[in-house]
């Protein structure tokens, strides 16, 4: 059994790379190729999953070595997966929405003349998450890690003929490359201070996981160790400071948008930090930093979320904003892992299924993302409306549906931080995030959906791609509402029966929570205030925030061009200003920073060797003079210099 | 007589024959006043000998001399094809090894 786990990884990658070697004859049946390949795995995923169920809780981690990698001295890296409860949570996530967002891409990429190679490259994202969640080292881990960064690069920027979607693949790539180093940093101290980075032995070395007692390691190595995680967790899950490229990365395709940077990729933070949970255990200053970024990520994200005209970006502010949530969760140690996973998995489906949904708008609308130009949709794609009206329902945390028993759990636990103020900071902060995810997501429905038709004509996107909306609809085509194939509608309604179910019955008899007890350990929250007390008031501003969202955009008109807003409401339509501050504060200082560098080099450094080289050069010149060709003036030279080595040895006599 | 005085009149020769060697540009005067720098410095030697009640500088006098016959001959034959090639004597003119 443990042999398949290399399975998981090898036909994703088999499908990467014939896909994107095997050239234009592959054109044809690509696609199908590459859905196979992803189903595969799932089943493979599935078949694991079933064997591990049939043990018992202790012994359902596996593990298979393939091969040493780099063994160098004291220095082991190696080759070698571990599938244990938490990989296989992902694992399952990871290849059950890629393979139904592979289905939706053969419906949704149907036109694009690159098929083959999106589909390349969707492995190749696939193959690069598995080897991140099942890898047992973190060396591996940092090969997934930087794996899934070009898979996001790449995809962001497929339709790179535009220049916004090069750009913003691009800022994608930096921002996270300062998350990477990050990462790597953490290896590096990991290597000095365990000297070895296998998740076995340095979570064991950690010693605080289980004894609870005075850790071998010091506290302060786990800090640096944990600070420098949560700065690789902000760069791959778009957490504050380095959330600025999740906005821009909605350039992709929608399939990307709900594959990479919805439902997996992103949450690869959450898994990181959970992951190594026994350091941040041991490092409280650590899981302070997690839980304030993800505190105030979780709000940046949901006012961000609503100040989006543009259905891809909301839905991105709201993504930014729920891994927040699972941030959050994660900082709070063992009594927020497993909360924080499961919200990880019913957000996967919730989130990838509305995604798809607005990409199934889109398809419909000519491609057109902006909100103010939709309205009253319900009645022309009824499946879509159905579906994303679950997802909708599933996030805002509406009861009985999964984002209810996902996020509530989160913020019970929040609220159980600690018996001050700060479990009150902390469990008021996601309480009022759940009444703007209400507000937003609210807001995102009515605009879509809902009130009247605002639909402007559009040129027809399918030809190209690229071209940018005709200047206020003159000479385009009115958009034809109209359901999408099945391909992509099917993928809809099993993600819908998803954030639906999934919830429910993760915390059905808390099953989800005893599956993860054995990896994340577990602890009972105690909330500041009773539980019950905590589920009324979700439901308060719940229900608040949608009363707001339905007496701005349901009872009155919406404009179709936006107004002008609140200073607020232009600072989130401009991401709170992230990247007028990126812009100021590092582009700017970075330049002035390069520019005085320039400066001081070509002044002090080169100063000091050009002047050396000038001052030896100048000397020369006057001492070549000596040898001019006069035989007389060397005789007085050798005159001059007898005298004086004649007086010398008289004088030294003399004394 | 003090053979201090020989070395004064020594010195007086030497002194004489450098600025000699100094001053003046054409290669034969330089060249004589090499000769009397060398025999000053005989003279010099053989005083020494006689002050000292030893032969050791009168040896030294006649390996000068021998030093000098040779150094004229060579001497000579440079000045010679010096004064062929350019049609002068001048030392200065003859100044080409230089930077």
């Amino acid at each position: 059994m443990e042999n398949l786990i290399a399975l998981l990884v090898a036909a994703p990658l088999l499908g990467a790379v014939v896909l994107l070697c095997g050239g234009r004859r592959l054109d044809k049946a690509g696609h199908w190729l590459g859905t196979l390949l992803a189903l595969g795995s799932f089943v493979v995923g599935v078949v694991l999953f079933l064997d591990m169920l049939g043990r018992d809780g202790e012994d359902r981690a596996m593990h298979q070595h393939l091969f040493s990698w780099i063994p160098v001295g004291g220095f082991q890296a190696d080759v070698a997966f571990q599938l244990d409860q938490l990989s296989m949570t992902f694992v399952l996530l990871i290849t059950g929405v890629g393979s139904l967002i592979h289905i939706y891409s053969i419906g949704y990429m149907e036109h694009d003349e690159r098929r083959r190679r999106f589909f390349g490259y969707l492995n190749l994202f696939l193959a690069a998450m598995l080897i991140l969640v099942i890898a047992d080292n973190y060396l591996l881990l940092y090969v997934g890690w930087e794996g899934v960064g070009l898979a996001s690069y790449l995809l962001i920027g497929f339709w790179q003929h535009k220049p916004s979607a090069a750009t913003a693949a691009k800022k994608a790539f930096l921002v996270n490359r300062v998350g990477d180093m990050g990462l790597s940093i953490a290896i590096m101290l990991m290597f000095t201070t365990f000297g070895t980075f296998a998740f076995g032995d340095v979570l064991a070395a950690t010693g605080a996981e289980t004894s609870g007692a005075a850790a071998p390691v010091s506290e302060g190595k786990l800090t640096a160790i944990g600070l420098m995680l949560l700065l690789a967790a902000c760069g791959k899950s778009a957490q504050v400071p380095l959330q600025s490229w999740l906005g821009d990365a909605m350039e992709g395709p929608t399939p990307v948008s709900a594959l990479i940077h919805a439902a997996t990729m992103v949450t690869a933070g959450v898994y990181l930090i959970t992951r190594s949970g026994a350091i941040f255990n041991g490092a409280p200053d650590a899981q302070l930093a997690v839980v304030i970024v993800g505190a105030v990520t979780l709000l940046f994200g949901a006012i961000v979320g609503c100040a989006k005209d543009d259905i891809k970006k909301a839905l991105a502010g709201s993504t930014m904003s729920q891994i927040g949530y699972m941030i959050l969760a994660a900082g709070l140690g063992p009594i927020g892992y497993a909360f924080a996973i499961m919200h990880l998995v019913t957000h996967g489906f919730f989130k990838a299924g509305l995604f798809l949904g607005a990409g199934s708008v889109m398809h419909g609308m000519n491609d057109e993302v902006d909100m103010r130009k939709y309205g009253g949709l319900r009645k022309y794609m009824p499946v879509t409306f159905a579906t994303f009206g679950l997802g909708y329902l599933a996030i805002i945390g509406f009861p009985g549906l999964s984002g209810f028993w996902s996020k509530d759990k989160i913020i019970e636990a929040a609220f159980a931080y600690d018996d001050g103020i700060r479990g009150w900071i902390f469990g008021g902060v996601a309480l009022l995030g759940a009444g703007i995810t209400a507000f937003y997501m609210t807001r995102v429905m009515l605009m879509t959906f809902f009130g009247e038709k605002r639909w402007q004509p559009t040129p027809d996107p399918h030809k190209d791609p690229s071209a940018e909306p005709a200047a206020d609809g003159h000479g385009g085509e009115m958009p034809h509402p109209h359901e999408s194939p099945k391909s992509m509608t099917i993928p809809m309604i099993v993600l819908a029966f998803g954030s639906v179910f999934a919830g429910g019955l993760f915390s059905l008899n808390e099953s989800f929570v005893k599956w993860l007890e054995p990896v994340t350990a577990f602890e009972h929250p105690h909330p500041v205030i009773s539980v019950p007390a905590i589920t009324g008031a979700t439901m308060v501003v719940l229900v608040i925030g949608v009363a707001i969202a339905w007496f701005m955009y349901g009872k009155r008109p919406v404009p179709v061009t936006a107004p002008r807003g609140s200073l607020l409401t232009r600072a989130a339509r401009r991401d709170l200003l992230q990247d007028d501050f990126n812009h100021v504060v590092l582009v700017r200082g970075g330049e002035h920073l390069t520019r005085s560098l320039v400066y001081v080099d070509h002044t002090l450094v080169d100063g000091v060797v050009n002047g050396t080289a000038a001052s030896f050069g100048g000397l020369s010149g006057r001492l070549r003079k000596l040898q001019n060709g006069y035989a007389r003036s060397y005789a007085v030279s050798m005159l001059g210099g007898t005298a004086v080595l004649v007086a010398a040895t008289l004088l030294m006599r003399a004394v | 007589m003090n053979p201090v005085n020989y070395l004064y009149l020594a010195s007086l020769l030497f002194a004489i024959g450098a600025t000699g060697v100094l001053i003046r540009r054409n290669a034969i005067v330089v060249f004589m006043c090499i000769e009397l720098m060398l025999n000053a410095c005989n003279l010099a030697l053989v005083a020494f000998s006689r002050m000292h009640g030893n032969l050791d500088g009168q040896i030294i006098a006649f390996f000068t001399m021998v030093v000098a016959a040779a150094e004229v001959v060579v001497g000579l034959a440079i000045i010679v094809s010096l004064f062929r090639s350019r049609h002068s004597a001048s030392v200065d003119d003859a100044s080409l090894m230089k930077l």
